[in-house]
């Protein structure tokens, strides 16, 4: 796959249809990737590489990279082209300057969850039909991939490419995925239940902030939490209300927006499964609104923002919240 | 040297609950080991290193500072602050524990931050030498030997026992306050076990990495590279790598409004943030790659300029495990060398 994806990013160079390329840079470790802008083909045969851990999304990043001149080739995974369509309709990005290559996607790996089982000295993963084999300094683990799939991949919602130009690879379906399944558990709880579950995690958040910078659906080019001016910026919660409104308010921009990615809780780096909370919108969105999946297309009025008589009335979402 | 069998640690941490709080790392839901209290019931863990690192124990993510109470014209200034009671951290590594010394020049120089002299001065630090060093880990370019990690008592274990040493006055009054639990023990499998540590030490990825390309005297050249625009391009901007950082020291100052007063308060900042160091006449990084450039040239020119040649790193290595785009230090190490 790697190999195909450079030889054609070199074709698509050499031809002149892009001027660059966004993927996927090489770490120091087996699992490490970064992502970056390449320039040429020497650049692609050095350090681009796709492998079961090259989870980033890129499609934010075109929101700098489709202003500037010339056409970039992107790389995108089926989860990735939903965020794309969101910032396209969004006019965030400028299609006409990107070059979008879809590739194929059977699930990302943690590396978290490959630690979270006493693995450490990691020298290299090598991944056979599904089974992982882990050479670290302490001698040769193996293991079935699904055992260390991200969370996010365990409950993928699609394998079909909403936004691309060519494909390497088939085109998939929509999947019918379980990741529903924890909302409908949290909402099954008593509401102190709830509470004390939010409590206990949103009160690990250490205010970092990677969870908004990396979502796509955070693209305000301020931020009202970063305005001094707004009243509301800290660094720092001053109380335990504060640093939960934070993730609170988030999740409410980006209702309708959310394409559900899951960037957010991956880079979470306290483990707070803050996919939930939107995964909570979306479900409420499909159920009140009717079935709605966000950057499936870049031309549909989102439930959120567009009216009819059909729309449900306040008293339905108020008669919700009561127990 | 004095050793207590691993089975009966909890023996001494009930013996050392008694009198002054005790902070040992355990593992939580996620499975990742935090520094959490003492009590019954809550178990070491053998964990390589917490999630967050130990400065959070004398730098507090939030801090109060000072309060003010309002009364017509009257300003009254309350001062917060009060006398830390003693408290006890145990098993910090050899990185956390060279953290400290580095929060100490900035935080124990004149002017003294009195919040943070107090902590510092109330705890005692009981290291724990590392036995499974993770492929992440480089201290050793910063001069550290993960098996004599240092504080006010060195810990180290052969697999069986855990071994104490005292380095400090502080150090001695605690064995001495243990010593019923303590006795006498050969150290030959010790010895083994810290040869078997110093191999695999050797052995890692990142064995090699050096700081030779680094210092006061390369300010200009490292500055003004133009290596720092594609270093820094992926950049998210968060503030994950300043945030589990053990070194890391700046803070903001805020006043919060309670209603009938003022609060004021510090928090960790961060220089990957929009506003860091925003003053009155504006804001002199306008740029992530400005800003980004801070945050390395901070631990490898600014701090060994101001306190000689010491780097303002460690090599924990959890920024390499943490940051969301897996850029990091030694990434950025690497690009910079002069080879």
């Amino acid at each position: 796959m790697q190999k195909a994806i450079i030889e054609r990013a070199k074709q698509l160079l050499a031809d002149g249809t892009v001027t660059r390329v966004i993927g996927w840079k090489k770490g120091d470790f087996a699992y490490d990737s970064t992502p970056a802008v390449f320039n040429s083909a020497e650049e692609l045969d050095k350090d681009f590489i796709f492998d079961d851990f090259t989870a980033s999304n890129v499609s934010k990043y075109l929101i700098k990279e489709s202003q500037k001149e010339g056409k970039v080739l992107v790389f995108l995974k089926p989860c990735d082209t939903y965020s794309f369509n969101q910032l396209v309709k969004e006019h965030r990005i400028n299609r006409e300057n990107v070059y979008i290559v879809g590739i194929e996607c059977y699930g990302k790996l943690d590396i978290e969850k490959i630690r979270a089982k006493g693995i450490s000295g990691i020298q290299s993963v090598t991944n056979n039909d599904g089974t992982l084999t882990i050479e670290t300094l302490y001698g040769t683990e193996t293991m079935p991939a699904y055992e260390v799939m991200a969370e996010r991949c365990l409950s993928c919602k699609s394998k079909k490419y909403v936004a691309y130009d060519e494909l390497i690879g088939d085109d998939g379906e929509v999947m019918d995925s379980n990741r529903f399944d924890m909302v409908a558990q949290l909402e099954a709880m008593s509401s102190e239940e709830r509470y004390n579950f939010w409590r206990e995690q949103l009160s690990k958040c250490i205010r970092c902030n990677a969870c908004r910078n990396v979502c796509p659906a955070c693209s305000c080019e301020r931020c009202v939490f970063d305005n001094d001016n707004s009243g509301i910026a800290n660094k720092a919660p001053a109380d335990s209300f504060e640093e939960n409104m934070f993730h609170i308010i988030r999740a409410f921009h980006v209702a309708g927006r959310c394409t559900d990615c899951g960037e957010c809780s991956r880079v979470c780096p306290q483990s707070i499964p803050l996919h939930l909370l939107n995964r909570k919108f979306i479900k409420d969105i499909n159920e009140l609104y009717g079935e709605y999946q966000a950057g499936a297309d870049t031309d549909s009025r989102a439930p959120l923002t567009n009216y009819t008589q059909g729309d449900c009335e306040p008293s339905v979402v108020h008669e919700r919240g009561v127990e | 040297m004095l050793k207590i069998a691993i089975e009966k640690i909890d023996e001494l941490f009930a013996l050392v609950a008694q009198n002054q709080a005790l902070y040992i790392p355990s593992d939580n839901k996620d499975g990742a080991a935090e520094y959490t209290r003492w009590s019954e019931g809550v178990k070491y863990s053998n964990a390589l290193n917490t999630l967050r690192s130990a400065k959070d124990f004398f730098f507090p993510q939030t801090e109060d500072l000072v309060d003010f109470k309002m009364s017509g014209k009257n300003i009254e200034i309350i001062d917060i602050r009060k006398e830390t009671e003693d408290f006890v951290i145990f098993g910090v590594r050899a990185c956390d524990a060279k953290s400290f010394f580095i929060l100490d020049n900035v935080y124990l120089s004149e002017p003294v931050d009195s919040y943070y002299k107090n902590r510092r001065e109330h705890a005692t630090v009981i290291t724990m030498a590392c036995s499974k060093p993770s492929e992440t880990c480089f201290c050793s370019a910063f001069g550290i030997d993960a098996t004599q990690p240092g504080g006010d008592v060195e810990c180290a274990s052969d697999g069986t026992s855990f071994f104490f040493e005292a380095k400090t006055e502080k150090g001695k009054a605690f064995i001495d306050s243990v010593s019923s639990l303590l006795s006498d023990g050969d150290t030959a499998e010790l010895d083994n076990a810290k040869a078997k540590t110093k191999e695999i030490l050797a052995k890692l990825p990142l064995a090699e990495l050096s700081t030779e390309s680094f210092g006061a005297d390369k300010l200009t050249e490292l500055f003004n590279s133009d290596k720092w625009a594609g270093l820094s391009e992926s950049c998210l901007a968060c503030g994950t790598c300043t945030f589990v950082c053990p070194t890391c020291q700046c803070y903001d100052i805020k006043d919060f409004d309670t209603g009938h007063g003022i609060k004021r308060y510090r928090c960790w900042d961060s220089c990957m943030y929009s506003d860091f160091t925003k003053m009155a006449h504006g804001n002199p990084r306008l740029t992530q790659l400005e800003r980004f450039r801070q945050r390395f040239m901070h631990k490898l020119v600014y701090y060994p300029a101001n306190y000689d040649g010491v780097f303002g790193c460690v090599g924990c290595g959890r920024c390499l495990a943490k940051c969301p785009i897996s850029m990091n230090i030694v990434k950025v190490m690497k690009a910079l060398e002069v080879k």
